[in-house]
């Protein structure tokens, strides 16, 4: 296990609602699926991220728990217009995963175990803003939460936060995935209600 | 030579409402992923997501999407290669034009 860096406070709230609009607060965690949950084994667990030029970044489960660890404490919004405030994590920041990434892509593919891919502009995914996480709570993230690690991006809608993450393909063309190809928004910013196409 | 010729989509309109009305459940589709073809009925529906998510029950590949969003729907059927719908005997398509 990598250091922990503790303290992280997401976004301040001090002058803003606490909800975005058209959202209800809920102190479970729905589970969402639009398939099979699947089962990977920890030994055969991968994260890869390819560039565009076709180079490839490969970590295993090891290599990924011997990276930093941050322990963001995020709100998080679903567009099934449930949220959930104050949520623990713990992962590795994508500004540590892409550090050695040369790209000059603007987008990235998500792709998951599974076959589920979403996609996001590459700058949301820098500057403190996303994660890969494999534990919740305290505890290892559930397969029906997307274990054994999944995508966390907050501050869009948590479609976008892949469950089951197995990579980044990075993209000089935006690429839409699975919900944005069946109306959901490309963007999905949750403060600006982009639910679906042309919100 | 002549050039083909063809009508615009507006003609879709009327064998596509017929099409529509029909109990979806009767019908039967093709995966277009591994060539099974069923009863729609069969598919394994998934609904605690943002839309439904249809998925063939032998391979799993998702054969329909339905997003309903307040005032506008997205039906997806890319992994469905085909639907056959039971169909009155004495309404027929137009033929060949
Ligand atoms: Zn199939």
């Amino acid at each position: 296990m990598g250091i922990v860096s503790p303290g992280f406070q997401g976004r301040p709230r001090t002058q803003e609602p606490a909800l975005p609009p058209g959202q209800y607060l809920t102190e479970d965690f729905p589970v969402l699926s639009a398939g099979p949950t699947p089962r990977v084994s920890l030994d055969t667990w991968e994260f890869v991220i390819s560039a565009e030029n076709g180079s490839e970044h490969r970590w295993s489960w090891q290599e990924l728990m011997a990276l930093p660890q941050e322990t963001p404490m995020v709100d998080i919004h679903c567009v099934t217009r449930w949220s959930k405030l104050g949520t623990n994590w713990q992962g590795v920041s994508l500004d540590t995963l892409l550090a050695d990434v040369d790209t000059g892509a603007h987008f990235a593919l998500a792709h998951s175990y599974g076959g589920y891919t979403t996609n996001l502009p590459l700058d949301d995914l820098r500057g403190g803003q996303a994660w890969v996480v494999h534990t919740f709570d305290g505890a290892p993230l559930p397969a029906e939460h997307g274990g054994p690690a999944r995508l966390l991006v907050p501050h869009l809608y948590f479609w976008k936060s892949a469950k089951w993450v197995r990579g980044l393909r990075l993209k000089t063309m935006d690429e839409p995935g699975f919900w944005e190809t069946a109306g959901y928004h490309d963007y999905g910013d949750p403060w600006r209600e982009q639910r679906y196409q042309g919100d | 030579m002549t050039e083909m010729s063809y009508l615009d989509g507006n003609m879709l309109d009327g064998p596509m409402r017929e099409l529509f009305t029909v109990d979806l459940s009767s019908a039967m589709g093709r995966c277009e992923n591994c060539g099974t073809t069923g009863s729609m009925a069969s598919l394994h529906v998934y609904s605690h997501a943002p839309g439904l998510v249809a998925r063939c029950p032998s391979c799993e590949e998702v054969m329909v999407r339905l997003v309903r969003g307040p005032d506008r729907a997205w039906l997806d059927m890319r992994g469905t290669t085909y639907l056959q719908v039971p169909m009155p005997m004495e309404q027929t398509f137009p033929g060949p034009l």
